[in-house]
């Protein structure tokens, strides 16, 4: 198992190190001066030299890209243009908005995602499984941006059930998870959220759920008289592996993904940080949070990975 | 895959099987299939209806696109003859959203046809390019797929200052790699495969072997790929434009409309959600052919 931990390390430091360079480079793909991206519109000439050297952007490209790698591994992003505040501190405290909203989606949509595939898979070709892969169909093509603007409609605009956009009256750092008044901040979002990947989990369930059902064991299970609900206890066990490392992977995507979900919802987490910084052009933060989410992702895979080899023996051989 | 033939026996006369004792060509029985699955061809209908309505759109719209009006802002369904309302400068909803599907179409197609292009031949170099040409390659992939798409497409295209082309170009690297790595997948499978050997040694040269064996194995897995890209594509395009990374206003499209109408929730509500309804519908269709694409192409099923 240490040999294992030690190889997938040794594969993801390089692509952790690529994922970087990626980020750094997006500073290039700006439009003009990569300096006059990351400055404020009212600096003097003298301050954009002083502050080019200082940088090292007077440097060769490759000594800049260390420089700027070396400062970033100890959390120097430099200075938000619109906040002023140190980007990491941004990018952390809106990093944590974002963990609350896929804390709450990833659980819910995988209860609901296969307890749907699992009805699915147990009666393919029925009504049963026909509802349910087409509810998964609904829930992989919405757009989860139109379908928080449809549940704002409902809930808040007509209804006035729930609270519309926000953490609350409070703010975000003082939003509690044990005051009902915020939790109702939370439903929409997460609701929303879990939209995608209850599909993509149903989906996953079914196939795996269909696919273990004509193995040869399942064969022996039923010989041996096992009754039909013991039969698919045995199933869905077998299933578990594979459809936790959808989950898993699914974790991954909403941290990075939920860009479009905060800005219908004004939730102030990483995905709304990086939609106002693309709006204000605020390089430094658009990097900061771009490099911290896509590491989160190798991360989660990484853990992924891992966590399936640990559970399934099968996996590591390969 | 492309050379299997598919043969029934008299055993298997399931409906969507062919009947028995008929041996066609692959792309034959393909089609076969696809015309006997009434879900695919109905949602396939509905994705001509609406190609054709964006293309055609200056004969099919009842209004000018552009044309604003002071007293007609944010009306209901069927307010004088604009049969889904109007919006928040008073013009046409049906029109723009009619109009909407030129850009919002284009933006789900194009980045996955580049991408397609680009990622397969990729693919097909890696598998085909020996030892080292693979590890440049693949390794460049793997960095591209350690981002979530969402990310990506807004990192690259909101750097680079939104618009439609950067958006395209954003989009095709999001896509690029998975495309890749299925096409790489095919390649090494076919490649030491005894009818390789036997081209070459009947003096084929790499072009001929490339073009004749390996591309015809290739482009099949490739293009059930593509076609289930599509809807995210549509989807990812919808949601650039609505963060104001994809055209600017006037222009109609459905991610940008969905944008601008959020701010009159309060108005006038539903009006403002039809936009999404058209994203909706269009992705439901692409995903739904594209499941039926899979299952009319993948032999083994």
């Amino acid at each position: 198992m240490l040999v294992l931990i030690l190889r997938r390390l040794a594969y993801a430091a390089p692509i952790a190190l690529g994922v970087s360079l990626v980020c750094f480079s997006l500073v290039y793909l700006a439009p003009g001066d990569p300096l006059q991206a990351v400055m404020p519109a009212d600096v003097t000439p003298d301050m954009v030299e002083m502050i080019r050297h200082e940088y090292g952007f007077d440097k060769p490209i490759p000594v800049q890209y260390a420089l700027w790698l070396w400062r970033a591994v100890q959390g120097d992003f430099g200075l938000s243009i619109g906040s002023r505040r140190p980007v990491i501190v941004d990018v952390l405290g809106s990093l944590q908005n974002t963990l609350l909203l896929t804390s709450f989606a990833v659980p819910i949509a995988f209860v609901i995602g296969y307890t749907l595939g699992a009805i699915a898979g147990c009666f393919p070709g029925r009504w049963l499984d026909r509802t349910v892969t087409g509810f998964a169909v609904m829930g992989v093509s919405v757009p989860n941006y139109w379908l928080g603007i449809v549940m704002v409609i409902a809930f808040a605009v007509e209804l006035s059930w729930l609270p519309a956009t926000g953490m609350g009256p409070r703010g975000s750092d003082a939003f509690s998870i044990f005051s009902l008044g915020d939790l109702r901040y939370l439903v929409m979002p997460v609701f929303t959220l879990s939209m995608v990947p209850v599909g993509i989990i149903a989906r996953s369930t079914r196939a795996a759920v269909a696919e273990i059902r004509g193995q040869d064991f399942v064969i022996t299970l039923r010989a041996k008289g096992l009754s039909e609900t013991a039969v698919i206890r045995h199933v869905l066990k077998n299933a578990l592996p594979q459809v936790l490392a959808v989950m898993g992977l699914q974790f991954g995507y909403l941290m990075g993904g939920s860009i479009l979900i905060e800005t219908v919802f004004t939730w102030p987490g990483s995905g709304f940080l990086l939609a106002k910084a693309i709006i204000n052009r605020d390089i430094p933060v658009l990097q900061g949070a771009i490099l911290l989410l896509s590491l989160v992702f190798v991360a989660t895979n990484l853990v992924v990975d891992l966590l399936q080899s640990a559970i399934d023996p099968r996996i590591r051989r390969a | 895959m492309a050379h299997t033939l598919a043969v029934t026996t008299p055993t298997d006369l399931e409906p969507d099987v062919l009947p028995a004792n008929v041996v066609r060509g692959y792309w034959q029985s393909v089609a076969y299939r696809l015309r006997h699955d009434p879900v695919t061809l109905f949602f396939g209908m509905v994705i001509l209806l609406i190609i054709l309505a964006a293309i055609f759109a200056p004969w099919i719209a009842p209004y000018d696109p552009y044309k604003e009006s002071v007293i007609a802002r944010l009306k209901p369904f069927g307010w004088r003859g604009h049969l889904i309302g109007t919006d928040e400068l008073g013009r046409d909803l049906l029109t723009r959203i009619i109009y909407g599907g030129r850009i919002s179409l284009f933006m789900g197609l194009a980045p996955v046809a580049v991408a397609t292009v680009v990622g397969g031949a990729l693919g097909i170099l890696a598998g085909f390019g020996g030892r080292r040409v693979n590890t440049v390659i693949m390794r460049t992939m793997d960095v591209f797929y350690a981002f979530p798409s969402v990310l990506l497409a807004v990192a690259i295209s909101g750097a680079m200052g939104g618009g439609i082309a950067n958006g395209m170009i954003a989009l095709s690297m999001v896509f690029t790699p998975a495309l890749c790595r299925i096409s790489e997948t095919a390649t090494a499978q076919v490649r030491n495969l005894d009818f390789i050997e036997a081209a070459r040694a009947s003096g084929a040269g790499t072009f001929t072997i490339l073009r004749f064996h390996v591309l015809g194995n290739v482009l099949g897995p490739i293009f059930i790929y593509a076609s289930s890209l599509v809807s995210v594509s549509i989807l990812l395009a919808s949601g650039l434009s609505f963060l104001g990374l994809g055209v600017k206003p006037p222009e109609p499209d459905w991610g940008l409309m969905l944008s601008t109408l959020r701010q009159s929730i309060y108005v006038n509500p539903w009006i403002c959600a039809m936009p999404g309804a058209a994203i909706f519908i269009t992705s439901i269709c692409f995903n739904l052919v594209s499941d039926g694409i899979r299952a009319a192409m993948d032999v083994r099923m």
